[in-house]
């Protein structure tokens, strides 16, 4: 099946059911809501300062014309100007007075004319402004911010895949007593909101002396209650006669973790690591407390600087975004594959 | 050598106790399957061996050591599971050589027991594939291969043979018998079909509730049981049974036509006491009304073209079974006089146990 057709697929081959009418409108209002806001985000990120604050806004990137006239060191804007006779000519505009315009004729730069500024439109044409994503990569430390979330996230989802699907075998495979009890407890950190123990880690962190190091970030979060019971769910699926065998195979129970147990539980390592990759990717507040200096700055903390108290540079702020927000999407859709498939592939008959 | 003893093991769950002091020994070389009903503990039993299960009670040894404690990786005995819980990420070559991988044998010597395993087993050229892309019997295979490579002092199948089809598990039931013919290591199978104990087994052990009934070569079980459950349990279609009641010394009332069949002896069994006389189906005859020890009615024909088997009723009697040789013509609703044989009869008594006859 093609897109065209997948895309244009009805209930009847032959006419519209007011039902395929309601489903590609239900969808059609699902793709705006979903990628309205990305678009709007990227669009908006080659705009310029002032495009950002013009009203009413525009949804494509458009700048006013500008053009460089002889005589005048600076480029003038262009505008469309309805003359006193009704005809319309393109001037560039040299000064503003009050409610008059001073303006020239591009094509010929002695003679100028006053308009009412009520008479002239602005030329508009389609502008990308990529400086907004040059300017930043250059002046500031963006790309070392970059290698730092990329350090963060890449170590953590390591970190965190380790040892989580540890303790989750523990807790799947191992009969003990307590181990219902230890679940409870792992399962019972999830009611903690990190804003509550914030200052406690802060100050383990602190004597421990990793601050303005990423392994602040990074420790700290690595053994997360969702990943323990996520992969622990599937281990028990597992079926008990494949460890058993191993077992029986002179298996030590390292190797039944790392060649039986790890190979199998795949499918749910990677839901758990295109979730730490998201939640790495975009962890804020806990970076913002234990980074301050600009060197060791994740990108989010980085993007938060470019938000001052007086004043915001949105231009550079919404090319961040993008940039900030690219590899998760790409890791995203390149990982959602293995959610679906090997998910069957717990192999016994 | 590989002899396993079992002393007075017993395996509770809880309060629940599924195995009451077993005691077994198996030589070294010998085939013996666990028989009995699901539920009896034949799987617990042979899991205790295996050293998947602790016991609560007991003591087994390998060799004349005690492996009680040791775990099972150590015990130097290979399983085949029911499930063959093959590693579904590995290749047949990979499910082969994960064992010998862990024994720490160098690739060429691994490599080597794998392919002598692999042509016994005529798996050669399915070493690459993984166990999705096999047949059931193909995968039976290389469970099994998977247990030879190994070299084991004692070979365990867990009921190997339940996955397959009626023909394959002959086929299969086959080639375990000529593999244990080639090999000649000790063999404790579990199963509940008697048919693949009788085939298979040098001695079958016969479990109820955790118990044995009784231990024995195959013809032994089928020519003395000890008890009722194993009368009735091994043969098939299985032996007739008949409760009675000894009404005079040798004589025992049977059925509501209080038909009195005269037997060699009714043993120890006292006068006025229950008694239940069994009969195989093929120490049966079919003789004239008059000279028979009871009469039915038959039921259902079933001609197998070799043999022929009657199923009828009498008044108060459970259905009786007759095996004819060849292919008998009796319709259904004829009423056909029995003999029992008199030297082929089995006597238990009112707790099921066997009256010896003499």
């Amino acid at each position: 099946m093609n897109v065209a057709s997948l895309l244009t697929a009805r209930r009847s081959a032959r006419r519209w059911h007011w039902t395929d009418v309601a489903a590609y409108a239900y969808l059609l209002l699902g793709v705006v809501l979903m990628f309205g806001p990305v678009l709007w985000l990227v669009l908006s990120s080659f705009k310029t300062q002032a495009g950002l604050l013009e009203f009413p806004p525009s949804l494509l990137p458009m700048a006013q014309k500008e053009v460089r006239v002889e005589g005048f060191p600076q480029p003038l804007q262009l505008f469309r100007v309805t003359m006193e006779d009704g005809s319309t000519r393109e001037l560039a505009q040299v000064r503003r007075v009050g409610i008059q315009a001073q303006m020239v004729d591009p094509l010929n730069p002695s003679q100028q004319v006053r308009v009412p500024i009520d008479r002239r439109v602005p030329v508009r044409e389609l502008s990308l402004a990529t400086r907004n994503y040059t300017e930043p990569l250059e002046r500031f430390a963006f790309t070392r911010f970059l290698g730092n979330s990329v350090f963060v996230t890449v170590v953590a989802t390591l970190i965190t895949l380790l040892i989580n699907s540890m303790a989750a075998y523990a807790l799947s495979i191992y009969e003990f007593k307590g181990k219902n009890a230890a679940m409870l407890v792992v399962i019972g950190t999830l009611m903690i909101p990190i804003t509550i123990i914030l200052v406690p880690v802060y100050l383990v962190v602190t004597t421990v002396g990793l601050v303005n190091s990423l392994w602040a970030v990074i420790l700290p979060g690595a053994a997360t209650p969702t990943g323990v019971f996520l992969l622990r769910q599937y281990m028990l699926t597992l079926p008990r006669d494949l460890i058993e065998a191993a077992r029986m195979d002179k298996a030590s129970e390292w190797q039944i973790y790392w060649r039986i147990v790890m190979p199998l539980t795949l499918p749910a390592l990677a839901v758990l690591a295109i979730f730490s990759i998201m939640w790495r990717w975009n962890e804020f507040l806990w970076p913002l407390a234990v980074l301050t200096k600009t060197e060791v700055y994740t990108l989010q903390i980085g993007l938060n600087a470019f938000q001052g108290e007086l004043q915001t540079q949105w231009h550079y702020l919404l090319a961040m975004t993008v940039v900030t927000l690219t590899p998760v999407a790409i890791v995203f859709v390149f990982l959602q594959r293995f959610i679906t498939t090997g998910i069957a592939n717990t192999g016994m008959k | 050598m590989a002899e396993v003893k079992l002393v007075d093991i017993k395996k509770s769950y809880g309060a629940a106790a599924v195995i009451h002091d077993v005691n077994l020994a198996i030589a070294d070389g010998e085939f013996v399957v666990f028989v009995g009903p699901s539920g009896c503990g034949k799987s617990t039993l042979l899991r205790i061996i295996a050293g998947l299960e602790s016991v609560s009670g007991g003591e087994i040894l390998i060799d004349g050591h005690s492996v009680t404690n040791v775990p099972a990786s150590d015990r130097g005995l290979a399983m085949v599971f029911q499930s063959y819980a093959l590693y579904p990420h590995m290749s047949v070559n990979k499910n082969m050589a994960f064992a010998l991988e862990n024994m720490g044998l160098g690739k060429g010597e691994i490599d080597q027991r794998v392919r002598r395993a692999a042509q016994m087993l005529r798996l050669t050229e399915y070493l690459d594939r993984k166990p999705k892309a096999l047949s059931g019997g193909q995968r039976q295979r290389v469970a099994i291969g998977r247990a030879i490579v190994r070299d084991p002092k004692i070979f365990l199948f867990d009921e190997p043979l339940s996955n397959l089809d009626a023909e394959l598990r002959v086929a299969t039931r086959k080639e375990l018998a000529a593999l244990h013919a080639e090999l000649g290591g000790t063999m404790i199978y579990v199963t509940h079909d008697q048919v693949e104990a009788m085939t298979l087994a040098d001695r079958i052990v016969v479990l109820r509730a955790g118990r044995i009934e009784q231990i024995g070569t195959p013809l032994d079980l089928y020519n003395n049981p000890a008890n009722l459950f194993v009368a009735g349990f091994i043969g098939s279609p299985r032996m007739n049974l008949f409760p009675g009641r000894v009404s005079a010394p040798g004589q025992i009332a049977v059925g509501a036509e209080t038909r009195t069949i005269l037997v060699p002896s009714a043993g120890a069994a006292p006068f006025g006491s229950e008694i239940t006389l069994g009969s195989r189906p093929e120490h049966i005859d079919i003789v004239s009304e008059d000279q028979a020890d009871l009469v039915i009615t038959v039921d259902l024909v079933e001609q197998l073209g070799g043999e022929t088997y009657l199923y009828g009723s009498a008044p108060s009697l459970p259905q009786v079974t007759v095996r004819q040789d060849g292919q008998a013509l009796y319709a259904r609703n004829e009423r056909l006089g029995l003999h029992l044989k008199r030297d082929a009869l089995h006597l238990f008594d009112a707790d099921g146990q066997c009256v010896p006859s003499q």
